[in-house]
């Protein structure tokens, strides 16, 4: 026994992506994640629109935080509460307050930011007294309009989030598994002396993952949506668009880990180790808002952030791309990068010395 | 220059130096042999010629990669797609009309006796079958230049026949075919050889060139010699000791007529001497 001991130590100290993930990764898990895992929303962004705005937003509690006012100059024909709507819709504020509405002001929410919802529901229902706040139920002379996820439903926000889970779960673990088979069957060989260029090879690799993704992500919205409820009420073809950008960072990223793998081993390890990340960081469990700032930069690597954002904004709220355009700009940066990142490593051992 | 190859080649790995100042030239219609040990450098060199592996210094001269067949150390081929999907995306790759490739695979499925496995994954084949599997893909480009990292080693006398007649086949087509072998009597039927040994040329020529170079004579003996000074020069072959005397002339008893495995084994014995000296 003791020689097999030693053997699995010497190999474990000559394996060190393996050691650095036995040590360091729980560290750093913990640190990033203790930071993020929170669930606690500490500011509300709102909005005021109507006559006596200013005056409301002045008399709002500290939890609410001023992100815009209903101003007349500028929103042209636009109502007050259409403005409002709008705001919702295209994400800049998580509660809207409207005043100058009969019976009384109108508290619009956004069902689809969760954790804001609930929380300004208990602001709401402190204000009124201790009475729990639904919609349309009327508090502190305030009627109450929970948009795009009335019931504040958890598989409503989830569900276009997971889609995009499951797509990099499929895309990059099964990608990353590409170069690197083809380095320890010897084929890699093969293909740096054919007359193939670099990117050839690397669009040749993804293309048809590509296509099997999207085939995937297809029969998880139609899942999502005929069996959860969950509603598709923007554009499809704003989230194909959006689809699309995403699944190639996401097999592209595959190919960039197979690419810097030595052995299929090392290549599942690294292609998990960008999994979980994106899986707590993105948005989809904690929201970013709730994220310290130290840690929430890495959330805007990831494009699993992006994704969410630009697929709960298509389903649930209908939002438009001209207001989505920053999610798509990040994806197709992201993309760009990590395609020329590939297509660079592929290059080191497929046209070795030369410029074929 | 005529001819395909590596002119004062060297490749470093990290402190090891795998390749020295080695040269080679494959000629046109000719089939060249790289001999050595194991890690002499047989496969770093020709993974230089082919294109897979760029040298540290020195240089290489090759034809376009569409004119280069290339038959890697491992199978080369997909284990997971079958024979004959193998060598349709390697015509594929290399643009080959599909007729004229059709009509290759074709002949040399026959001749090789792979006809019959066409549709077998290549996974499931036998280690000779394999090989002569990676040499027909390798040849389908019709190369100007056919590097084949050792396509005979591990393979049965049938496929090793099978696999010569591809290697001479694409020879008399006018390739330059450059292949490595660990069997010296391989390496005779050679045009030219190249002895490796650690990284370093030891000798080069024509097969009857570097066995006519030993200096001296080699004699048979039953025992391995007692004398401090033959022992060192002394090796082991079919069940007797042979040993090199430089000096002695024909007439030394129990002299036999060197062929190219004694050449290269001496060759190695001098080098290793002179390393001893110096």
């Amino acid at each position: 026994m003791r020689a097999m001991i030693v053997k699995e130590f010497r190999q474990l100290r000559r394996d060190r992506r393996t050691l650095a993930m036995m040590i360091v990764m729980p560290v750093l898990l913990l640190v990033i994640l203790g930071y993020a895992a929170s669930f606690d929303v500490s500011s509300v962004p709102t909005v005021v629109a109507g006559p006596g705005g200013a005056a409301v937003a002045k008399a709002l509690p500290a939890t609410f935080h001023l992100a815009g006012t209903y101003q007349a100059e500028t929103a042209g024909a636009q109502t007050p509460e259409a403005w409002a709507r709008d705001q919702l819709r295209d994400g800049h504020a998580a509660v809207a307050i409207v005043t100058g509405t009969a019976p009384g002001p109108l508290v619009l929410i956004d069902g689809t930011q969760l954790f804001d919802a609930q929380k300004t529901l208990q602001e709401l229902s402190a204000l009124s007294g201790g009475k729990p706040v639904t919609t349309a139920s009327v508090t502190t002379s305030a009627s109450v309009q929970i948009l795009y996820n009335p019931e504040l439903k958890t598989s409503y926000i989830m569900i276009p989030g997971l889609a995009g889970v499951i797509l990099v779960f499929v895309g990059t673990v099964i990608t990353s598994l590409g170069v690197v088979r083809e380095r320890q069957a010897g084929t890699l060989e093969q293909l740096a002396v054919m007359p193939l260029r670099p990117a050839d090879v690397f669009l040749g690799k993804i293309i048809p993952y590509f296509v099997v993704a999207l085939g995937d992500l297809a029969i998880v919205v139609a899942v999502g949506v005929a069996v959860f409820g969950v509603p598709f009420a923007g554009s499809a073809a704003v989230f194909a668009l959006g689809a699309l950008l995403f699944v190639f960072v996401t097999l592209g990223l595959g190919v960039l880990i197979s690419s810097v793998s030595q052995t299929q081993g090392q290549a599942i390890q690294l292609a998990v180790m960008t999994l979980l990340p994106q899986v707590l960081l993105s948005g989809l469990i904690f929201p970013l808002s709730s994220i310290v700032i130290g840690v929430r930069w890495i959330a805007y690597l990831l494009p699993l952030t992006y994704f969410t954002e630009i697929s709960r904004g298509v389903m649930l709220r209908a939002q438009p791309i001209t207001s989505l355009w920053p999610p798509f700009v990040y994806l197709a940066l992201l993309g760009a990068i990590v395609a020329t990142l590939a297509t660079l490593r592929f290059r080191a051992f497929l046209a070795p010395g030369t410029s074929r | 220059m005529n001819g395909w190859g590596a002119y004062e080649v060297s490749v470093r790995f990290g402190a090891r130096q795998a390749l020295d100042g080695v040269s080679i030239t494959a000629l046109p219609g000719q089939v060249t042999a790289v001999v050595g040990a194991d890690g002499a450098g047989k496969t770093t060199l020709l993974r230089c010629i082919a294109g897979a592996l760029a040298p540290g210094a020195g240089t290489v001269r090759r034809p376009p990669a569409r004119r280069i067949g290339y038959l890697p150390p491992g199978p080369g081929v997909y284990e997971d797609l079958s024979v004959a999907e193998n060598l349709r995306f390697r015509s594929a790759s290399y643009d080959i009309p599909a007729p004229a490739a059709q009509r290759h695979i074709g002949e040399y499925l026959e001749r090789t006796g792979l006809a019959a496995a066409q549709d077998r994954l290549a996974g499931q084949l036998s280690g000779g079958m394999l090989r002569k599997l990676g040499v027909v893909a390798a040849l389908l480009p019709e190369p100007e230049l056919l590097v084949l990292d050792e396509p005979t080693t591990g393979v049965d006398p049938v496929s090793r026949a099978d696999l010569w007649w591809l290697i001479a086949r694409a020879a008399a087509g006018g390739a330059a075919v450059l292949m490595s072998t660990s069997y010296t009597d391989e390496a005779a039927r050679a045009a030219r050889v190249l002895v490796l040994d650690s990284g370093r040329t030891l000798a080069e020529g024509t097969p009857a060139e570097i066995v006519a170079a030993i200096p001296g004579t080699i004699a048979v003996r039953p025992e391995r010699p007692a004398a401090q000074d033959e022992r060192r020069r002394s090796w082991r072959r079919a069940g007797a000791w042979r040993v090199w005397l430089p000096s002695a002339g024909p007439g030394h008893p129990g002299t036999v007529t060197p062929d190219l495995q004694d050449a290269v084994c001496v060759a190695a014995l001098r080098r290793e001497l002179a390393d001893a000296d110096a």
